[in-house]
């Protein structure tokens, strides 16, 4: 059934042992050479280990793709601003379309404790935190218990590690509006700089981090920097999950190395559900702009979809087959983002349900060609002049979707 | 001595403390680049994005408010880019405003009407339904709150948070359902609310006082001092002459601070019955008051408080010490005109010119009796006249005890309760129809230009007195 060949897929990093029955707990966990990755990093010391981190071009996996080992080096030193610093785990996975750190939370909890641990380490943070989204209960509860046997096995060492719920807001994904709502205030991004390293939790140099990153760093520790470096594109270092979901066969989280072709990752999926034909593929989660049909060659790491017009995102692969009508996209899309708003900026807050109401009025049978116009004219003024990237998002999104597919927009949009 | 620094803005080079915003820097120098939620004493949380300016030699343009000016900056803030994105944040504050103008009171002060006409001008292509709110909701004894019109700016909660630290507003719902509203349970009173109303720059927040009185291009603007306290805050009276025939003829529309960011509700509300209870004519001729002074300048005791200004004070003292020579004075406000005081900007002293009196001696060379010593010596017969200079004896010490008193004399913009016992009458001017100069608690001294015509036959304290005097 599976159209693509082992040979040109490596051995799995994160989702390796996701068979082994009882994972969540911690003895099978350190059976299968769980918490090694801990203790070598423990011996080989901080230089040591930022160096091989640096090494392994590991890059946050939460969608900005920001070069972890430079995120941690911005971190001031212990004599330059004395004081605690804290590593916060960005577990407020929301982006439609994606919904790999769940799977990983779920299947094998430890190790992103013991990536936590690495990075706590790496960075001197004796407090750690676990932000994880409301709605995940079921990995609250499973989190919660693994930190216990953690703690109890004495693995935390001088390390604190909390659990903090969300509220729902899918904008606390942002790394200093989830920081915000750790502090117990509305979810608004802040403006950096300062940058969180700088000045994120209470004002103190914080390390924010996504579930996928930190899982990783045991097995870079482990293995090598060089190691994983290999495995992926000469930019993007080892390999990377995707959320596959939409109109194929088989969805679910699939792993591969940085740089696979998005044909292979679709392949994987069992291609387009019920044999119809591809029409188009988002391919980070809903707030990256579209790839069509003829750009399934487009190398997934991330450089390859910004060639593109797009980003790589957070891995969430949505597949839309020929039966898709891209204004209702856009409209659903949309509707997401003026929900999600944060309020905090106006073009964003207006702007987002501007773009709603016209396309919903398209939907309804009411567009006109100069709506075409202005969602063109507003999405371009929007872009780049908003506070985060979820404002940045409103425009570029339907503006990809009309440019790429402007006869779905002209059959709803016309004199 | 900070350092300074020097950058371009619009080819004219500014100058800047280093770390100072290009906003902050370019309203120092007079240059206005549009802005909503920027305020000099309110930070910059950055959410109106109306100040965008272009950076040389960055690609997406910066909100100048959050921009610190460094030597060798290069920025426009009027080049195409920058007005286009400026102009497409105000189309965006405007999509879901109601344009209500006709029958908001901003109209005329209100942000969006100055962005829309200086760099707006566009022809609107919205064709969506407005949203609505909530409107005319009452807040507290000074402000109402329409959400339809506002901007999420920002400046009151923060106000609330930073300034009044009363925390009565906050901002609830998410994205465009946000909404400025009560924190529940509580009302919007605090001694500095009536600010809200100034700080908002849209029509969000109203003044009840000044709601539908009177359309702000109907106001004239002098420059005042507030007489509500010895802070003695500047502040700016606006008057409205020009339509008598509305708002029941009320002359005094609103004041407005001056200088400072600030004015306290005290103030701005004390003076709002300015026309009220006003003496109207003379009731004797001064030929008459002077002798009657003249037969009892023995028995006489002189009431006068702090609500003088320096060239009153000057001529009263002529009058009274070295003329009339008297023995009996009482420089004590009423027991009423001590009231609370903050850190802020409110003092104890509810009347703005004690220091002047201070200064000529009067409450300290010139000693002042108490109210309860003054009582005593009218009840023992020992003061038998009374010369009252715009204070209210008869609330303090009860209209019976001043039945006693042969003669009473009183002069003032406002009848009062002893106005109406008086034999004579000598109507004065208020502050705001006069010129003068109050001196406040830390003896600066503050000139007050005349804004009113007087009512009647006020005329200033100091030249009644000067008059009495020359007929002596």
């Amino acid at each position: 059934m599976n159209p693509l060949s082992q040979k040109s897929r490596p051995d799995p990093i994160l989702t390796k042992d996701f068979d082994e029955p009882r994972l969540q707990e911690l003895e099978t966990y350190r059976r299968l050479g769980g918490y090694e990755g801990l203790k070598k990093a423990l011996a080989s010391g901080r230089e040591k280990l930022m160096a091989e981190i640096g090494k392994s071009n590991l890059r946050g996996l939460g969608g900005a793709g920001f070069a972890t080992a430079m995120k941690w080096s911005t971190v001031p030193s212990e004599e330059k601003n004395p004081g605690p610093r804290f590593v916060v785990v960005n577990c407020d996975e929301s982006e439609p379309g994606c919904f790999k750190d769940r799977v990983l939370v779920t299947k094998n909890p430890h190790q992103l404790i013991e990536g936590l641990l690495i990075a706590a380490y790496a960075i001197d943070a004796r407090h750690a935190f676990i932000f994880i989204r409301g709605e995940y209960e079921v990995q609250y509860k499973i989190l919660e218990k693994a930190l216990a046997e953690a703690k109890a096995a004495g693995l935390l060492g001088a390390c604190s590690i909390e659990l903090m719920r969300g509220a729902g807001a899918y904008i606390s994904g942002l790394d200093t509006a989830l920081l915000e709502t750790m502090e117990g205030k509305k979810a608004w991004p802040r403006q950096p700089p300062p940058f969180p390293t700088v000045a994120g939790l209470m004002g103190r140099p914080t390390v924010v981090n996504n579930v996928e990153t930190l899982s990783m760093l045991p097995h870079i520790v482990e293995n090598g920097g060089d190691w994983f470096a290999k495995l992926g594109t000469p930019k993007s270092g080892g390999t990377v999950l995707f959320s596959v979901s939409g109109h194929v066969e088989k969805p679910g989280v699939y792993e591969f190395p940085m740089g696979v072709p998005l044909r292979e990752i679709l392949a994987a999926a069992g291609g387009v559900k019920g044999g119809k034909k591809l029409k188009a593929v988002i391919p980070g989660g809903v707030s990256t702009p579209v790839l069509t049909a003829d750009e399934l060659d487009t190398v997934m790491d991330f450089e390859g979809p910004r060639a593109k017009g797009s980003f790589l995102g957070a891995g969430g692969v949505i597949v839309l087959d020929e039966t898709t009508d891209m204004v209702m996209v856009a409209h659903n899309i949309e509707r997401f983002l003026t929900h999600e708003s944060c309020g905090q900026c106006t073009p964003c807050r207006q702007g987002s349900f501007w773009h709603e109401r016209i396309l919903a009025r398209g939907l309804e049978g009411g567009g006109t060609a100069q709506d075409l116009a202005t969602l063109e004219r507003v999405g371009e003024n929007i872009t780049g002049k908003v506070i985060c990237a979820l404002g940045d998002t409103v425009g570029v999104v339907t503006r990809a979707l009309m440019k790429k597919f402007p006869e779905d927009f002209k059959a709803k949009f016309h004199d | 001595m900070t350092k300074k620094v020097t950058f371009t803005l619009d080819g004219k080079a500014l100058e800047a403390r280093e770390g100072q915003t290009v906003l902050e820097a370019a309203t120092d120098a007079g240059i206005m680049i549009p802005h909503y939620c920027w305020h000099r004493s309110l930070g910059n949380p950055g959410n109106c994005r109306m100040c965008l300016v272009e950076v040389e030699g960055t690609p997406k343009p910066q909100v100048s408010c959050r921009l610190p000016a460094r030597e060798g900056l290069v920025v426009k803030s009027l080049s195409p880019a920058a007005k286009r994105a400026q102009t497409s944040a105000l189309e965006l504050h405007l999509v879901d405003h109601p344009l209500d103008c006709p029958v908001c009171d901003q109209s005329g002060e209100c942000g969006l009407q100055d962005y829309y006409m200086g760099i707006g001008r566009y022809v609107s292509v919205l064709r969506e339904d407005k949203a609505h709110a909530k409107k005319r909701q009452v807040l507290g004894p000074h402000i109402v709150l329409d959400q339809e019109r506002c901007i999420l700016c920002t400046r009151c909660t923060r106000f609330v948070a930073q300034i009044s630290k009363s925390h009565e507003l906050g901002i609830f719902g998410r994205g465009h359902n946000e909404a400025v509203d009560l924190v529940p349970g509580r009302t919007l009173d605090n001694p500095y609310s009536g600010n809200l109303a100034d700080i908002c720059p849209v029509g969000a927040l109203t003044d009840r006082d000044f709601r539908f009185q009177v359309r702000v291009w109907y106001l004239d603007e002098t420059e005042s001092i507030c007489p509500g306290c010895s802070r003695g805050c500047p502040i700016s009276a606006h008057t409205s002459t020009q339509r008598p025939w509305h708002n029941k003829g009320r002359r005094l529309a609103r004041l407005k601070p001056r200088v400072l960011d600030w004015l306290c509700d005290e103030g701005r509300y004390g003076f709002s019955d300015f026309d009220s209870d006003r003496l109207g004519r003379l009731t004797a001729p001064l030929s008459e008051v002077r002798s009657a002074l003249q037969t009892h300048r023995d028995d006489l005791a002189v009431v006068a408080s702090g609500s003088l200004s320096n060239e009153d004070w000057k001529a009263f003292k002529s009058l009274f010490v070295d003329k009339l020579k008297v023995k009996r004075f009482l420089f004590t406000p009423e027991p009423d005109q001590v009231g609370s005081e903050d850190e802020l900007l409110r003092r104890r002293e509810k009347v703005p010119n004690l220091e002047g009196g201070r200064a000529l001696g009067f409450g300290t060379e010139i000693k002042s009796l108490t109210w309860e010593s003054l009582g005593q010596d009218i009840a023992g017969g020992r003061v038998r006249s009374l010369y009252v200079v715009d204070r209210d004896p008869a609330k303090v010490l009860g209209e019976k005890l001043l039945h006693k008193l042969e003669l009473l004399i009183y002069q003032g913009p406002r009848m009062g309760k002893t106005g109406g016992l008086a034999r004579y009458r000598l109507p004065a001017t208020d502050w705001l129809e006069e010129n003068g100069h109050f001196t406040n608690f830390q003896g600066k001294i503050q000139e007050y230009r005349q804004a009113l015509k007087p009512l009647g036959d006020a005329r200033p304290d100091w030249k009644i007195f000067a008059d009495l005097e020359a007929g002596l």
